[in-house]
């Protein structure tokens, strides 16, 4: 299995690296517009949040699978997990500031020890939706994790799983050999509790990101050819398709700059700028923790060292969520993914 | 190296509006509306765009849409598939021919 770039060592395990990969070049040059030249025409500069509605949890880098996209250069050898003391924070945190989802994610969130601890404690909360953000192959990677869909379903968590492709060709490319296969076995088992069939309320949805240095297509579209397939070949029904852009952060940069894409794709993504997507970026209604419990403005940020805005106080012991919203969103270049075509979020598309 | 195709020229092809603003703006304007989804979806009409772009033989409209078939969620197999049916009717043309030189041999020969 190939490792990380934390564990090769590799220039991109460096986030000011990466920042400066994105900040440098085309747009220092003057080659293509910054973000900020482009979001201040609209009014958004500083960029600000709407009402934090998702605190999404990444409880540790630690993943089964080693993905060629991932932002988060998630893998077996990564050892960083969030203790059971902080996920006690996060409780808190939720409990004293009424935000109706918490949204788990990694890694694969499952492997941290204290996880199923933590959504039945968030559970027993005010916490309206709990998502889980599953890589799907964790459920039958080994046995003590095969009654994850009854746990799922026993909690009423929301699965939101990724799946690149309905077919096993692009899956195992992106995700790895055998990847789709027990994608399937896991969505086979999940359907089997009631995920993804109606009248059950279990939601089950699939994130489609595209398998290269190109955009997702239409969301509706791209929902319907899944479910056809998926549906003829697997027997597999699911609620709903995401699709989400490739932030040009991490592993997915590295194959940008290996491959010789990478000023073609932010070329892409800067002309596909859409200003309606800046209203409902994600950032604007999401605050997110890493496992040490520092707050940044998104999962991406978090990746790239990024913490929140230096005049509010950016960790979970000091949690302040009119503080928070009062914030300015720390921006960059990697930001033009989230605004380009249809958008791109954790739920999807935006516009 | 000087070629007659460079690829970042397909980035130029909204420079023809400097020449020719009119003209150029109901192209693309006509152009807009024939990929939009219709009877057949923007997915189908892009395949036979990937399809006749290899009939035409032009390399800017095998790069755009290789592209968007991908974007489209079509499959490498699906890609190639149209490819084939592009092929298939040029090499049928060519071979339907022969039936006119058939005829020809026919009628000139005792």
């Amino acid at each position: 299995m190939v490792k990380s770039l934390h564990a090769r060592h590799h220039q991109l395990a460096n986030q000011a690296r990466q920042v400066e990969i994105l900040e440098n070049g085309l747009f220092a040059e003057g080659r293509l517009p910054s973000f900020q030249k482009k979001i201040a025409p609209l009014g958004h500069l500083p960029l600000k949040p709407t009402r934090i509605e998702i605190f999404q949890v990444n409880v540790g880098y630690m993943c089964n699978q080693v993905c060629k996209h991932c932002h988060v250069d998630a893998g077996p050898d990564r050892k960083e997990i969030m203790t059971r003391e902080t996920m006690q924070l996060c409780l808190e945190a939720l409990e004293k500031s009424n935000i109706r989802t918490l949204d788990i994610t990694g890694g694969a969130p499952e492997m941290n020890p204290d996880f199923r601890w933590f959504v039945s404690e968030a559970k027993k909360r005010r916490v309206e939706e709990i998502i889980v953000r599953s890589n799907l192959t964790i459920i039958v990677s080994n046995p003590k994790f095969h009654d994850l869909p009854q746990f799922f379903s026993e909690h009423n968590v929301r699965v939101c799983s990724s799946l690149p492709f309905y077919n096993a060709g692009k899956t195992d490319r992106q995700r790895g050999e055998g990847v789709f296969a027990d994608s399937i076995k896991a969505l086979q088992m999940l359907n089997e509790v009631g995920y993804g069939k109606e009248g059950t309320g279990l939601l089950l949805d699939l994130v489609y990101n595209p398998v290269g240095a190109f955009l997702p297509g239409d969301q509706m579209a791209l929902e319907h050819e899944f479910k056809t397939e998926l549906a003829e070949h697997f027997g597999v029904v699911f609620n709903s398709l995401f699709t989400i852009t490739n932030i040009p952060i991490s592993r997915f940069l590295d194959f940008l700059l290996e491959s010789g894409n990478y000023e073609d794709y932010m070329e892409k993504l800067v002309n596909a700028f859409n200003p309606a997507a800046v209203e409902g970026v994600m950032c604007r209604n999401t605050i997110s923790v890493d496992w040490q419990g520092n707050l940044f403005d998104c999962d991406f940020n978090q990746m790239l060292g990024l913490g929140v805005n230096r005049k509010v106080k950016g960790h979970l012991r000091d949690f302040d969520l009119t503080e928070l919203e009062k914030r300015d969103i720390v921006i960059g270049q990697h930001c033009f993914a989230c605004t380009a075509g249809a958008g791109s979020s954790c739920q999807g598309a935006t516009v | 190296m000087e070629t007659y195709y460079a690829p970042s020229d397909l980035k130029k092809f909204g420079n023809i509006a400097d020449w020719q603003e009119n003209l150029a703006k109901k192209f693309f304007d006509w152009y807009g509306d024939v990929f939009k989804a219709g009877d057949l979806s923007a997915r189908e009409k892009s395949l036979i765009a990937l399809a006749v772009a290899h009939t035409v033989q032009c390399p800017y409209c095998i790069d755009a849409y290789t592209q968007d078939t991908l974007e489209k969620g079509v499959t490498e197999k699906g890609m190639m598939e149209a490819v084939h049916v592009a092929a298939a009717i040029r090499s049928g043309s060519s071979l339907v021919h022969s039936v006119q030189m058939m005829n020809k041999a026919k009628k000139l020969s005792i």
